[in-house]
């Protein structure tokens, strides 16, 4: 696969994980309007990543579509971040997880959508828009859960002890990532910025730093990306090109 | 004066409801970017909003029963669409059916800058947000301290 191709796969896997992971709590949600929060990140994450698997599909040249591309293949092919395949846990584990990852995600997105290559702009674009709502929703969840009981306070640290380890491989960079031509690495500062003032409102201290965890867009993934796609890919999988 | 194609396709295209909110259009909602003979051009409010495949349906539909069958349906991401392609009518409209209508020209810099809903029951500005996320991806939940209902409101974006 061409680094394009690759680029283009990592961002529709990053955001089809995450939102597979946020549909997992329909229906089981703390409260209806958290429900309907989660769902609704759920959906602009698994539109992007229609638009960016899609694109995938296309530089690759092998005739694969998003469906293909989401459907069938198995667990090493997949190239997502460790962070986004992470067990929803507590409501508190599951919004730790989307703060470090919407406020990645809004200032890489942002980036791209200054980038040169066209579709890849204009997808980034359109789902920057989306994402600024997330990390905002997130952003307050943080403040509410670290600055309320004892018990919210606890778990919100735990919850963040847990994802803090997987942060890192967010903003690391190789050669496809360099043909893509954004900078993640640069982002970090930002990002460190945005996540510190808010920990800050929310009484909270910044997790210790730790050895980081790597190994998602080579494929190396942890076990529970299998359990997600068990469940995902289940109907692709019993009934081979099945549509409504 | 003459009726063209491109008048005949807009007044088509001005009967097709949006499948979320068929008060308004999908030529109200601004979705609808390019109009010629050949192809009709739109773009997704949101990339996972499930209205859009039923909005393309829709318009294939009114086109091919309209004498149309032969313009295309092109899709476009950019421009980003923004609730500043809602119409004045199309505001009107979404006021008429309960839906507070999206401040004009906030666009994505809403969410540093929000102020408050007007209330498309009583017309009150005391108004409090519920939740930011509501019943589709274009609206948020907001309630009205005057009259206490709650309403939708439509997201700037």
């Amino acid at each position: 696969m061409d680094a394009l191709a690759t680029c283009a796969l990592r961002l529709g896997d990053d955001s089809l994980i995450l939102g597979q992971r946020l549909g997992e709590w329909c229906g089981h949600a703390p409260a209806l309007e958290v429900d309907l929060s989660l769902a609704n990140c759920a959906l602009d994450l698994i539109g992007q990543a229609t638009h960016f698997l899609g694109l995938a599909g296309e530089l690759e040249g092998k005739g694969r579509d998003a469906d293909a591309l989401a459907f069938r293949r198995d667990v090493m092919d997949f190239t997502n971040c460790l962070l986004v395949e992470q067990k929803n846990g507590d409501f508190a584990q599951t919004i730790a997880r989307q703060f470090l990852f919407s406020h990645f995600q809004e200032l890489h997105l942002a980036a791209l959508a200054a980038s040169k290559h066209e579709r890849f702009a204009a997808i980034a674009a359109k789902a920057v828009k989306e994402v600024t709502y997330h990390s905002k929703l997130a952003s307050d969840w943080v403040i509410r859960l670290g600055d309320g009981t004892d018990e919210s306070k606890t778990r919100m640290i735990a919850g963040l002890d847990w994802m803090w380890r997987f942060a890192d491989e967010m903003f690391v960079m190789d050669e496809a990532d360099a043909a893509l031509g954004v900078d993640k690495a640069a982002l970090k500062p930002a990002w460190d910025q945005r996540i510190d003032a808010v920990l800050a409102e929310a009484t909270l201290e910044r997790p210790s730093p730790r050895r980081a965890i790597t190994g998602g867009r080579a494929g190396h993934h942890s076990e529970q990306l299998g359990h997600l796609l068990t469940e995902m890919q289940f109907l692709q999988r019993a009934y081979p090109g099945a549509t409504w | 004066m003459t009726i063209t194609n491109t008048d005949r396709l807009r007044a088509v295209l001005a009967c097709v409801p949006d499948p979320e909110i068929p008060a308004v259009s999908v030529l109200d909602l601004g979705i609808v970017r390019d109009i010629d003979e050949d192809a009709v051009t739109i773009t997704p409010t949101y990339t996972g909003c499930p209205a859009t495949i039923a909005i393309e349906r829709m318009i294939r539909e009114a086109l091919d029963a309209n004498g149309f069958g032969s313009t295309a349906i092109k899709t476009t991401l950019s421009p980003p669409w923004s609730t500043d392609w809602i119409s004045d009518e199309g505001r009107e409209k979404l006021r008429a059916y309960g839906i507070a209508p999206p401040p004009k020209g906030a666009g994505a810099a809403s969410l540093k800058n929000e102020t408050a809903a007007e209330c498309p029951r009583c017309g009150s500005s005391n108004t409090e947000e519920i939740s930011r996320f509501g019943s589709t991806p274009c609206k948020a939940l907001w309630r009205c301290k005057a009259c206490a209902e709650p309403f939708d409101r439509f997201k700037c974006h």
